[in-house]
């Protein structure tokens, strides 16, 4: 399921700071919300999100129902090798998804 | 006088408003709880165990003025060198009237090379949002916000 949308920069220079975004396709449903019968629609929200350059963790996020539907974040790193980065959005339900990006420093 | 039935009518109408009262209560203490300052206060002590916080560095970029709740543009920005020795080793931010005082913590490194991230929040209710910035030396930062919103997020009901 192509339910997540990376843009990192195929190319950088050694040493430059780059923009990593990322957005992971998701309700986000909040557990605050009922039904029009009055039942409490259960939380199913992504609770965690973690970038890994080259094996490395180089950010993490914990989310709480205040994110908006189809967690949109960005960040930065410095490119300091070619190499792959690892993308994991962990959640309610047994959610769980990964995606990868590569990049190449010159 | 035509005194008794009158008095009847204004005593059924005293019960009549009492039960009204009474119904009313039950409606309210269902309605999810909003975070209140003093929960902001406790999540914010959570982060900082304590420690006191300082105003600056820190920027806080949410429009002021937000037409839909559910999908709010959300950025920090710490204003700090990002050195091996002296960094920003987290961000978080957390608003004064959702069900919740969190939003979300981010947690950075040198390597970083800046200090900003972005994300999308839903806010309740008009209210004021709180960015604290944790650095490498122990101290803490923070910048805070107002956002007036017109379409509120998060409790309204499912279809």
């Amino acid at each position: 399921m192509a339910s997540a949308l990376i843009n990192v920069p195929a190319k950088a220079k050694r040493g430059e700071i780059i923009e990593i975004k990322t957005l992971m396709s998701h309700i986000m449903e909040t557990g605050y919300r009922h039904t029009a019968s009055g039942e409490i629609v259960p939380r199913d929200i992504i609770t965690s999100f973690a970038c890994r350059y080259n094996g490395t963790e180089i950010f993490r996020a914990d989310l709480f129902p205040a994110i908006a539907a189809n967690p949109f974040i960005t960040f930065f790193t410095t490119a300091t090798e070619s190499g792959k980065f690892e993308f994991e959005w962990i959640g309610d339900r047994g959610f769980s998804e990964t995606a990868t990006a590569s990049i190449t420093v010159e | 006088m035509h005194r008794p039935p009158n008095s009847s009518r204004r005593q059924f109408l005293g019960l009549a408003a009492g039960a009204a009262v009474l119904g009313a209560v039950p409606v309210v203490t269902v309605r999810p709880a909003e975070a209140t300052p003093a929960m902001l206060a406790s999540a914010i002590r959570n982060v900082t165990g304590g420690s006191a916080v300082k105003t600056g560095k820190v920027k806080l970029d949410v429009p002021p003025l937000v037409e839909n709740g559910n999908t709010v543009p959300l950025t920090v920005s710490v204003n700090h060198p990002m050195a091996p020795e002296d960094h920003v080793t987290s961000i978080h931010v957390f608003n004064e009237k959702n069900p919740q005082p969190n939003i979300g913590n981010f947690y950075l490194g040198p390597h970083a090379g800046r200090a900003q991230v972005s994300t999308r929040i839903r806010l309740a209710d008009s209210q004021k949002i709180v960015a604290i910035a944790k650095l490498s030396d122990g101290s803490f930062w923070s910048a805070s916000v107002d956002v007036v919103v017109t379409l509120a997020a998060c409790t309204e009901e499912v279809i």
